[in-house]
């Protein structure tokens, strides 16, 4: 069974959701999304500023085999992207929960609480396999 | 959902599994990329008991296969030796590609594809008909690869003791049976190795015997990654009924030496040769961020083609591809990635043999972006 840390929220497409202090957004893939796809080698990350809806692909993570799209959570602001993956891709397979691949600014800050809790991914999680 | 002999030993293992062509097999054990380094380094093994292997037995077997294959096993001088060809329709489209092992004047062995299983089967028997031979599956048979530098020198002390000897001098190509087993010094990675064929129930050993020996399980994706830096098609992709060998890098493999041997398919392909072949493979490397896939359009000066495998390189570091270009001419390309167009490399497969990069990577990336 893949890890499903519980201070996170997670997506039916396997993003995992951060709240930071700041009331902002950290986004990356689960440990269940980077062990279906194996080894990533590209990450295409959104551009900052760009203005997203809820459930709009914004960002793609390409693996060996397979590329897939990443989607945002919640509506919102891309503030920041992590650079750091444009060379190491493989930081999400070693450290799937300790390695976003944006940060967005919510346009509801209560949007997050709609997110699936542990519970509920960890039973989609379930049900998929 | 089929499974091999050795299923139990893959999900033993930890292995990701998939179904491909009926078959439940091994995507990766651990990571792919590390299994392709195994293989390209030091040893890798593959269960690719999930290929089709049919025996052709009787005096009429190499008047047949003269007549079923594009390639001539007349070609081969003596037995225990080993031709890759293609398997044509009438139309010069490809219905398998086939490496076919002369056994004795009576009986050669055909590997094919796993997904050509059933076509394959009819189309044998139907070609037959008028030839003095009997057609068996030996899905008695397991199949394990073993490839990479060191494979054969850890593989050779798990041998029957009867080939242990004989596998010493083994010629690329050539091979040497034993007690129901076939040593091949075959494969599909760009190394050395054998293609190892024995009774699916001493398979599980062999494979633990060689795990226990440090040699690394390798799955279907390592497998792939594997086969395009080494240039070697996949049928399906590269090759297909509508696409002829002529148009797919693979003119070496059609013997047309022999005027009178009126294969299945020669006609068409001597047609296509008087008339201009339409499409060339070529190999692609991505100038810019990205990896190519297959599907993806490609633009040259002279017309479109499109990309029929791509991925990651493990050994380049970089996005690689298999493609269907209008032309050998030119050096340069562009690939349509998500609606952007990026400049790609052309170049001659394979990218790798035997662990070295065969090709010169252009460093000049600027020229020709849009």
């Amino acid at each position: 069974m893949s890890d499903v840390p519980r201070e996170l929220k997670y997506t039916k497409n396997h993003e995992w959701v951060r709240r930071r202090d700041d009331g902002n957004l950290a986004v990356g893939i689960t440990d269940h999304a980077q062990e279906a796809l194996g080894d990533l080698v590209y990450v295409e990350l959104p551009e900052t500023g760009r203005e997203v809806k809820a459930g709009e692909a914004c960002a793609v993570v390409e693996s060996v085999k397979a590329a897939a799209d990443i989607y945002s959570p919640v509506a919102g602001t891309i503030i920041d992207v992590n650079q750091v993956l444009a060379d190491m891709p493989e930081l999400i397979n070693e450290n799937p929960y300790g390695t976003h691949i944006f940060i967005l600014k919510p346009q509801d800050p209560a949007a997050w609480e709609t997110l699936l809790d542990t519970e509920e991914y960890a039973k989609l999680l379930s049900e998929e396999s | 959902m089929r499974k091999t002999p050795l299923n139990s030993l893959h999900h033993r293992l930890g292995a990701r599994m998939v179904e491909f062509a009926g078959w439940q097999m091994p995507l990766r054990y651990t990571s792919e990329i590390e299994e392709h380094l195994a293989v390209r380094h030091d040893a890798g093994m593959f269960d690719v008991s999930h290929m089709t292997r049919i025996d052709i037995r009787g005096t009429g077997a190499i008047e047949f296969l003269r007549y079923l294959l594009a390639n001539d096993v007349a070609k081969l001088k003596q037995a225990s030796r080993a031709l890759y060809s293609c398997m044509l329709n009438e139309q010069g489209g490809i219905i398998d590609d086939v490496v076919a092992f002369y056994r004795d004047e009576s009986h050669f062995r055909l590997v094919t594809n796993a997904a050509t299983r059933e076509k394959d089967w009819v189309w044998i028997n139907r070609q037959a008909k008028d030839f003095e031979v009997g057609i068996y599956f030996r899905d008695d048979l397991a199949m394990i690869a073993v490839q990479g530098p060191n494979a054969r020198e850890m593989t050779d002390g798990h041998l029957p003791a009867a080939l242990q000897e004989q596998v010493k001098t083994l010629k690329p190509f050539a091979f040497a049976e034993s007690e129901s087993w076939m040593a091949a010094r075959t494969g599909y990675t760009g190394e050395d190795g054998y293609e190892l064929m024995l009774p699916n129930e001493q398979a599980p050993r062999l494979w633990e015997a060689l795990l226990e020996c440090g040699v690394q399980p390798c799955g279907l994706v390592a497998r792939d990654t594997l086969r395009m830096e080494a240039g070697f098609n996949l049928y399906g992709q590269e090759m297909d009924e509508d696409i002829s060998p002529l148009e797919c890098g693979l003119a070496r493999t059609v013997a047309l030496e022999s005027p009178d041997r009126k294969f299945i398919g020669r006609s068409a392909l001597e047609r296509q040769l008087a008339m201009g072949v339409k499409w060339w493979r070529a190999g692609l490397i991505l100038q810019a961020p990205g990896v190519l896939r297959r599907g993806q359009k490609v633009k040259l000066a002279s017309g479109e083609g499109e990309i029929t495998s791509g991925g990651f390189s493990p050994t380049l570091q970089s996005s690689i591809a298999l493609a269907r270009l209008p032309t050998t001419g030119e050096r340069q390309c562009q690939v349509e990635i998500r609606g952007c167009w990026k400049l790609a490399q052309i170049v001659q497969p394979p990218f790798v043999r035997h662990g070295k990069i065969m090709i010169e990577i252009a460093t000049d990336k600027g020229d020709h972006h849009e």
